[in-house]
């Protein structure tokens, strides 16, 4: 059990944040949820995070093995819970969401 | 290959090993080509798709690959072991399983597609040379893409990649009822080769399955519904070999039981053929089953007597009342003995059970008693199709069946069952109660029997301690008569004989005596005869002697008186003669 962050704050994480973004190199899809992820990085994630991009074309049987099925697939793997999201990530509110972070603003 | 005249191909296809499938579709599924298994929960997809793979697995060492959308892979593993494919046993490069499963967990934000899934699932073919691909529950993936366009897309994505990686495929997908099918089916069905719809339906309290090929391009295929059913080895498919019925036709007699039953039917039953029994409780059904099956096990054929609500050792105990021992047969193994419960259970489930029965004792001669016990579980629509199958299973392995069938109404007019087996029936026996004369005799009629010249009489069946017999009966008056009245008739019969013989003996008596006496009558006269005949040529001797004698005396004396002679001595002689 880890202690729930952000609920009542305005949560921004104090931690470093882990994340793993599958694509596809090349694939529309998955140029778009680069481009989205790194602006939500920018916006949200600006104390410290770690983003690793595998390309499942290059890595198969690693994005099996770690679970992968459709490509783009976002994998938060700390601080816990971990979060799974797919898609383009062109719904910032969900990936958001997912992510644990609130949105700015309204 | 000619140049000037291009030679129809046929379609390359792989064998599912499927038994009856791989006969409804003249050799099983398209390969390299797309297969659209379509049907409701519960109906037997993955079942279907599982199987193909465990089989070309084991049977053709052509390694699979299983993606499961909608269940986990320890899931599928868990279900497969329930049949006898020893699922386990196969390692994951004979049958791999990807977990496809989404959790609920899963986020979705914006659009994604299958190109990385792909690419794994390359990855993975190249790795252990996978031949076939199934994609289990492709709409929990579809479902998850909210966009009818992007369905149509990632459709157009899997056909390409599955054309480019020569791969047979099975794709699996739900459907909730034939009436409300969302709109990518209409496009998944366009883009397949192969569609087969799996049903489950409810009739009575029974549900039933059935399977139909409802498109295949480029073959022919059996198009009708057929139904299904789930064994020890997974799916069967009741197609019985070829739709067309090609069972061989044996010449070989057996004996139906004894020898007057025998002699009825023309010198007794063809080897695989199938003989109904129909008669109303009582009437002796099981007895001559009983018979048939002795008489088997005497000849030394392997038997199998399959009995409804009633346990084989009751049976054996009251056919040994009528002196037919099955014991002795039963303990060497010749004969195997199955009673099973009718409530709750269908009539494929009977099917399956006796079907795997008949494999397992490899069976010759077999009588099922009653078969109309396979219709008490309910849906008696599928008890008919299932009652047929098993005859033309039986007949197609050449097994001589004896069925007996309990009829409600008396009398062979028309069709005496429920499930209508009196047609496929190749002999129908009927047995009845003639009630006369305070008594009820059984009375037995051969009401069809194919291609044999058989008795169209009605035969009392008289059962003793030394087995069923048959009896000619009378008809008097237009009545037959049975029992007591029979046998008072044919003392009657006897006494009348009788007193016939004595009669025409005393008459044969009286005529000898009378041609005797005649006989002798005319002996009596002709020694008469022979005597005056006698009396009279002596009579005329004497005449001439004397005529001669006064002739000469005459000449004499002329010549001494020198008298005229001619005259007076032919006047003479005249009067000699009339004297």
């Amino acid at each position: 059990m880890s202690p729930r962050k952000g609920k009542a704050t305005p949560a921004q994480y104090s931690t470093v944040v882990v994340l793993r973004l599958y694509v596809v190199g090349g694939a529309p899809n998955s140029i778009q949820a680069i481009a989205n992820l790194e602006a939500i990085c920018a916006e949200y994630l600006v104390d410290g995070h770690r983003l690793e991009v595998v390309d499942v074309l290059d890595n198969p049987r690693r994005a099996m093995a770690e679970g992968v099925l459709v490509t783009p697939s976002l994998a938060k793997l700390s601080p816990l819970p971990a979060a799974q999201v797919v898609g383009n990530l062109s719904d910032k509110k969900r990936v958001l969401l997912a992510l644990g972070l609130k949105p700015h603003g309204k | 290959m000619s140049i000037s005249r291009t030679s129809p191909q046929p379609l390359a296809k792989l064998r599912t090993g499927i038994e009856g499938f791989d006969y409804l579709s003249h050799g099983g599924l398209p390969q390299y080509r797309t297969s659209l298994l379509l049907g409701g929960p519960g109906a037997g997809k993955t079942v279907f798709a599982l199987q193909c793979l465990v089989n070309a697995a084991r049977e053709r060492r052509t390694p699979g690959i299983f993606v499961a959308f909608e269940e986990s892979a320890s899931q599928i593993i868990a279900n497969g072991n329930t049949f006898d494919w020893g699922l386990t046993g196969l390692t994951s490069r004979q049958l791999f399983i990807m977990d496809a499963h989404l959790s609920p967990s899963l986020i979705k934000a914006g659009d994604f597609d299958l190109v990385g899934m792909l690419a794994m699932l390359a990855a993975k073919k190249q790795e252990i040379g996978a031949q076939w691909i199934v994609f289990d529950g492709i709409d929990v993936l579809l479902t998850l893409l909210q966009d009818p366009s992007a369905e149509m897309r990632e459709l157009y994505r899997l056909r390409d990649w599955l054309v480019d990686n020569a791969l047979t495929a099975i794709v699996t997908a739900k459907t909730q009822s034939s009436a409300s099918e969302t709109p990518h089916y209409g496009f998944l069905q366009f883009m397949v080769d192969c569609v087969v719809r799996l049903e489950r339906h409810q009739e009575d309290r029974i549900s039933v399955q059935t399977l139909q090929i409802t498109k295949y391009r480029g073959s022919g295929f059996a198009s009708a519904e057929f139904p299904v059913s789930f064994g020890p080895s997974g799916i069967e498919v009741g197609a019985t070999k070829a739709p067309d019925i090609g069972h061989k036709a044996p010449t070989q007699r057996l004996s139906a039981g004894f020898d007057r039953l025998d002699a009825m039917l023309g010198g007794g039953v063809f080897r695989g053929s199938s003989t109904l029994i129909t008669g109303v409780p009582g009437t002796s059904k099981t007895t001559l089953a009983g018979k048939f099956i002795e008489a088997a096990c005497q000849r030394g054929e392997r038997s199998l007597f399959v009995s409804f609500d009633e346990s084989a050792g009751q049976i054996m105990r009251n056919l040994s009342s009528v002196g037919i021992a099955l014991k002795p047969h039963l303990k060497s193994g010749l004969l195997r003995m199955h009673s099973a419960r009718t409530e709750g259970i269908s009539a494929e489930e009977h099917l399956l059970r006796i079907s795997a029965l008949i494999r397992d004792h490899r069976t010759q001669c077999m009588v099922i008693d009653p078969l109309t016990a396979i219709a008490k579980g309910g849906a008696l629509g599928a008890a008919r199709t299932v009652a047929n199958r098993l005859i033309y299973r039986v007949k197609d392995e050449e097994i001589t069946l004896m069925v007996t069938a309990l009829s409600e109404t008396d009398g062979p007019g028309g069709e005496a069952t429920d499930l209508q087996i009196s047609t496929v029936a190749d002999t129908w026996i009927h047995l009845s109660y003639l009630v006369r004369g305070g008594e009820r005799n059984r009375a037995l009629t051969i009401v069809k029997s194919r291609g044999t010249s058989h008795s169209n009489q009605v035969r009392e069946l008289i059962l003793s301690d030394a087995g069923p017999s048959l009896s000619d009966v009378y008809t008097a008056g237009g009545e037959v008569l049975m029992g007591t009245l029979r046998w008072e008739k044919e003392a009657e019969v006897k006494a009348l004989q009788l007193r016939h013989r004595a009669e025409s003996d005393h008459r044969r008596r009286e005529l000898q005596f009378a041609e005797a006496n005649t006989t002798a009558q005319i002996k009596a006269l002709q020694l008469d005869l022979e005597r005056q005949r006698a009396a009279l040529a002596l009579h005329s001797g004497e005449d001439t002697i004397h005529t001669a004698s006064s002739n000469l005396r005459e000449r004499e004396l002329r010549k001494r008186r020198g008298a005229d002679p001619s005259r007076t001595s032919a006047r003479k002689l005249t009067n000699g003669v009339t004297k």
